[in-house]
């Protein structure tokens, strides 16, 4: 359980890391995801391209509209308040849920948007809060909407020789509700039925994850349980209970 | 405060522990050596047609010359021996089994290599489930009739069974194939000496002796050409008493490399290698009196008993207790059972702590449960009905087990009386939506210690009902212990050199217990089977009484006394007119000997001693769990509320330690009971490769138990204590599940499958 031999290279700019991303170069940010897939040799890129002290990508910036999160921020310093709130504290309450402290510590929100682990709590999350990603390449930055960047499991729209440079996460309105709910066998576990909800007045947003695939987004009156049982009506029948129950206990909390 | 028996002194090893300063096998680093990676099957039953070797160091079956394969033989009548190749030449026969030996400078560089090795199979059907196996047209091994190690067959007036009883309680239940996890995984350093001429191999093993004569005969070489040390060792549980492969070839490697080799398992070797225990299948009825006295049980076991029978505990070991130990503690007028252990296309099995009786256990009284919803009873009034009472110890069973003292139902009482029933009764009638309140208990008898007569019965031939140890004195007042078990986790550093303290009274700070090492210690079968607080405190015990007398002679002189009028005891001599200290008699011994008596013993303070239990068959530790869960039926989601245990461990020689051992063992139960599966599909693949998939309960799953002992002395044993290394992994299977159906049973749902999972609770709730 030794990853086979590699390149190692810490640029010390984003546009020498780009320009190093070709020919099987991998970039590599907390390595909590890749780690474990490299020992396993799942993966044996040529390259490691090493970005998770890049200035670039550990940034923070805040407007009126949105927060701005560098992709190199770790879950640890989200869950600890170090990134402005977008509202009711939502960011820091799902980072502080993610896997064990010792993950958050290293891993981060962009490895793990561009791993795109589907039970993965920020690629629901960020779906549900309708989050921009920034895409950075040899010609620029490029933005898409969270529910266009993840395209399935392990899959995104990244395309060859670009780096996730920072997700933009609208502030919450005041008058929006949110919830969010995951079924994880135990604390820090992988989740096996995970949604959550984002309700303003008559506009109701749901997100389904864990699905083993793209996440499920429901707008509008589907987003609910009985648009969760129509849609996930192919699903096996106790993962679709599980996922149906989540969705209303997330409904419930975005509700109460 | 004293430090003998019945003190919970803090455990000596634990300052390197805790300090990290421990040599763990990983920690060995030796000049020149390099590291080793297997490559092993990756189909679980297959012929190899080919094995194409790039340049490189790299070993397959016809490179280890000499080399035997292993075979563990059962002693039962109509046993199948199989024989397990060192590297698989011919066939495969699970995933993970090593077929080549790749050497380089590192893990990494020898996993490189191990990747280039090419292996052409031709794939065979793979004989995957238990049931399956016994009818099964695929034969693992070419030459046997059928895929079954052996079958057994026990009854006691079983013509009972065929008249009515008025509560008949028929069951099937399965537990799940596991991976004992211990924190560190197996390793082994291996080197060879070339003044002594003599293989030194380090590994991290709970019976170092017995692997050593493994090796001799796999190798072909004199026992007296390898010197077997298992270092630091961080958990065994039964995963660690086997005689491995890979310490084959690595001491084969080690004399003819000319260099130091090693190999340290990974966990995804381990997870995917090595799942190999617990898994069980039970075909039970349970006939009962309308007011829940037992009639009898009839069952039928199998145990999925893996690809081989490993050494030295045979493929038999836990297929043959289920048929002695399934009547437990209860008293009843008939039985019948039939076992089997059947070949798979899986890792061999091993024992695991709470061997065989994690399924026994949790079989029975799930059953039992059921007989008590039947007549209408709470679960321990069932169980109170059929316990051995306490004047009929000691007690021989119907399997002819030999209880050799306890109060079972006072055991009983005492945990429900722990757990407050009345009030868990009282939540739970309000606990009406949708999470349910659940109480569960279960009583065993754990059983340790057992002696020659009794292993042979189980088929297991070399294991003696006694015990070697050697005490001695040095010139400083100190004493040293050496004993053939090792400890790999259980303070016996420290339990060892409390049973000395109580015997000579030498501080134990002054003790050192010389363990786990070939060349140092008297033979021994190791560790396992909780017989070493019973086995090794006795012979320590009796090597220190020796000691003692021995010092009271030259004692007596010293003091100008006859030698009936002093005492050891307290580290000094006492007579009528002064004390002398232990410390001056030995330093009288060794350096003073013109101060001696002229008929001095000239065997001086040095002694070796054996012991040996009044019988043969065992002190009967026991215990009762109790818990209380809440089940989400919406989701499935199990929690464990409360839970409490009352063991009777005999007379405790540390109680702080015990508790320890009891509180590791109810985790690892957890996870038999909610958590630990490896699940192989329809092609013999295990599905499970890291941590993240095969879930351990971990510091959130587990509660911290109520420990209430009752500390029964053995009649049988030197102090009165009892083995009880491995009762806390018997009782949370049955105790959780009974939780868990309790909370079901208004819901009209019963789980007999373990591990009880969210997926399987809901599945159970859907299907309704």
């Amino acid at each position: 359980m030794k990853p086979a031999a590699f390149e190692h290279a810490r640029p010390t700019s984003l546009a020498d890391a780009v320009a190093l991303l070709r020919d099987g170069a991998r970039v590599l940010a907390g390595g909590q995801s890749l780690g474990p897939m490299l020992n396993l040799r799942l993966v044996q890129p040529r390259m490691l391209v090493q970005v998770n002290r890049l200035p670039e990508l550990c940034g923070v910036a805040a407007d009126d509209a949105a927060v701005s999160i560098g992709a190199c921020v770790t879950h640890a310093a989200i869950a600890d308040g170090l990134v402005p709130d977008i509202g009711d504290g939502v960011l820091a309450r799902v980072a502080e849920g993610i896997a064990y402290r010792a993950v958050r510590n290293r891993g981060t929100i962009g490895g793990s948007l561009c791993h795109a682990d589907p039970a993965a709590d920020w690629v629901t999350v960020l779906t549900a809060l309708d989050a921009v990603v920034v895409l950075h390449g040899a010609s620029g930055d490029r933005e898409l909407g969270m529910a266009d960047f993840v395209c399935g499991a392990f899959q995104t729209a990244l395309m060859p020789g670009e780096i996730l440079r920072a997700v933009r996460v609208p502030r919450l309105p005041s008058d929006a509700r949110w919830g969010y709910e995951k079924a994880c066998r135990k604390p820090g576990d992988f989740a096996h039925a995970m949604a959550a909800v984002l309700i303003r007045g008559e506009q109701r947003r749901a997100v389904i994850g864990a699905l083993g695939g793209k996440s499920l987004l429901l707008e509008g009156e589907v987003a609910s349980e009985a648009g969760a049982l129509h849609a996930l009506r192919s699903l096996e029948p106790v993962q679709r209970h599980m996922q149906v129950t989540v969705l209303r206990r997330a409904f419930a909390k975005a509700e109460a | 405060m004293g430090e003998g028996v019945g003190q919970s002194v803090h455990r000596l090893e634990d300052d390197r522990y805790l300090r990290g300063k421990g040599e763990f096998i990983a920690d060995i680093r030796l000049a020149g050596m390099r590291d080793l990676a297997f490559v092993r099957s990756p189909v679980a039953h297959a012929r190899i047609l080919s094995v194409r070797k790039p340049e490189g160091a790299v070993f397959v079956a016809a490179d280890l010359l000499g080399v035997q394969p292993i075979v563990a033989v059962s002693g039962l009548p109509g046993f199948k021996p199989s024989v397990q190749p060192v590297l698989a030449s011919d066939k495969v026969r699970h995933v993970g089994e090593p077929i080549a030996v790749c050497v380089a400078d590192s893990r990494a560089e020898a996993e490189d290599l191990a990747a280039s090795v090419e292996v052409e199979f031709e794939e065979l059907p793979a004989v995957v489930d238990m049931r399956a196996a016994l009818t099964s047209p695929t034969k693992l091994h070419d030459h046997w009739d059928n895929n079954v190690f052996l079958e057994t067959f026990f009854e006691v007036a079983s013509e009972r069974f065929a008249q009515p009883a008025p509560i008949v309680v028929h069951r099937k239940l399965r537990t799940a194939r596991q991976c004992m996890s211990p924190l560190e995984g197996r390793g082994v350093v291996a080197t060879w000496d070339r003044r002594l001429e003599q293989l030194l191999l380090y590994t991290s093993t709970q019976l170092p002796h017995i692997v050593r004569t493994g090796l001799a005969g796999c190798l072909g070489w004199d026992q007296a050409r390898i010197r077997v040390v298992a270092p630091d060792v961080g958990g065994g549980f039964g995963y660690k008493g086997i005689l491995l492969q890979e310490e084959v070839c690595a001491a084969w490697l080690a004399r003819h490399l000319g260099h130091p080799v090693r190999w340290i398992e990974d966990r995804r070797e381990q997870l995917t290698g090595n799942a190999n225990c617990r898994e069980h299948d039970y075909d039970l009825t349970v006939y009962a009196e309308a007011d829940g006295t037992l009639i009898g049980i009839d069952a039928d076991a199998v145990v999925d008993a893996g690809a081989y029978s490993a050494y030295p505990f045979s493929a038999c070991l836990e297929a043959a207790q289920v048929a002695s130990i399934l009547p437990g503690p209860y008293t009843m007028q008939a039985y019948r059972c039939r076992t089997y252990s059947a070949a798979t296309n899986k890792p061999p099995i091993l024992p695991y702590r709470g061997v065989a009786r994690a399924g026994v256990c949790f079989a029975l009284e799930v059953a039992l449960d059921a007989v008590a919803r039947q007549a209408g009873l709470e679960p321990h009034e069932v169980r109170l009905r059929n316990l051995v009472a306490p004047e009929r110890m000691p007690f021989e069973n119907i399997t002819n087990k030999y209880f050799d003292s306890g109060d079972y139902p006072q055991c009983m009482r005492r945990v429900i009386e722990s757990i407050d029933l009345p009030a868990v009764r009282r939540r739970q009638a309000e606990a009406t939506g949708a999470v349910r309140i659940g109480f569960g208990c279960a009583i065993f008898c754990e059983q340790a210690a057992h002696g020659t007569t009794v292993y042979a019965g189980w088929g297991i031939p070399m294991v003696p009902g006694f015990e070697q140890a050697v005490a001695r004195m040095t010139p400083d007042g100190g004493l040293e212990l050496r004993v053939g078990i090792q400890s790999h986790g259980q303070g016996l550093e420290t339990t060892l050199a409390q049973v000395a303290h109580e015997v000579l009274g030498v501080p134990i700070a002054s003790i050192r217990v010389v363990h786990g090492d070939t060349a140092f210690t008297p033979y021994s079968t190791g560790t396992w089977g909780s017989r070493c607080a019973v086995m090794a405190g006795g012979a320590v015990g009796t090597a220190c009484r020796e000691m003692a007398e021995r010092i009271a002679r030259i004692g007596a002189h010293l003091l100008q006394a006859p030698v009936d009028a002093v005492r050891v005891g307290g580290g000094v001599v006492s007579g009528p007119n002064g004390s002398v200290p232990i410390a001056e008699v030995a330093r009288t011994w060794y350096l003073r000997p013109q101060d001696l008596p002229v008929d001095v013993s000239p065997g001086g303070l040095e002694v070796t001693a054996g012991y040996k239990p009044l019988r043969d068959s065992g002190t009967f530790s026991y215990a009762a769990h109790a818990a209380v869960v809440s089940v989400d039926t919406e989701l499935g989601d199990i929690r464990i509320l409360d839970y409490a245990i009352c063991e009777d461990g005999g007379t405790l020689i540390n109680p702080t330690i015990v508790d320890g051992q009891v509180i590791g063992g109810t985790a690892q139960g957890i996870g038999t009971a909610l958590y630990e599966a490896m699940p192989y599909d329809a092609s013999g693949q295990p599905l499970g490769s890291t941590l993240a998939d095969y879930l351990l309960p971990g510091a959130t799953e587990v509660p911290e138990p109520r420990i209430d002992h009752m500390a029964t002395p053995s009649p049988l044993s030197m102090f009165g204590q009892k083995g009880i290394g491995e009762g806390g992994a018997i009782g949370p299977p049955a105790a959780l599940a009974n939780a868990v159906n309790d909370a079901l049973a208004p819901l009209g749902v019963e789980l007999t499958e373990l591990p009880i999972t969210p997926q399987r609770v809901l599945a159970a709730l859907l299907a309704r």
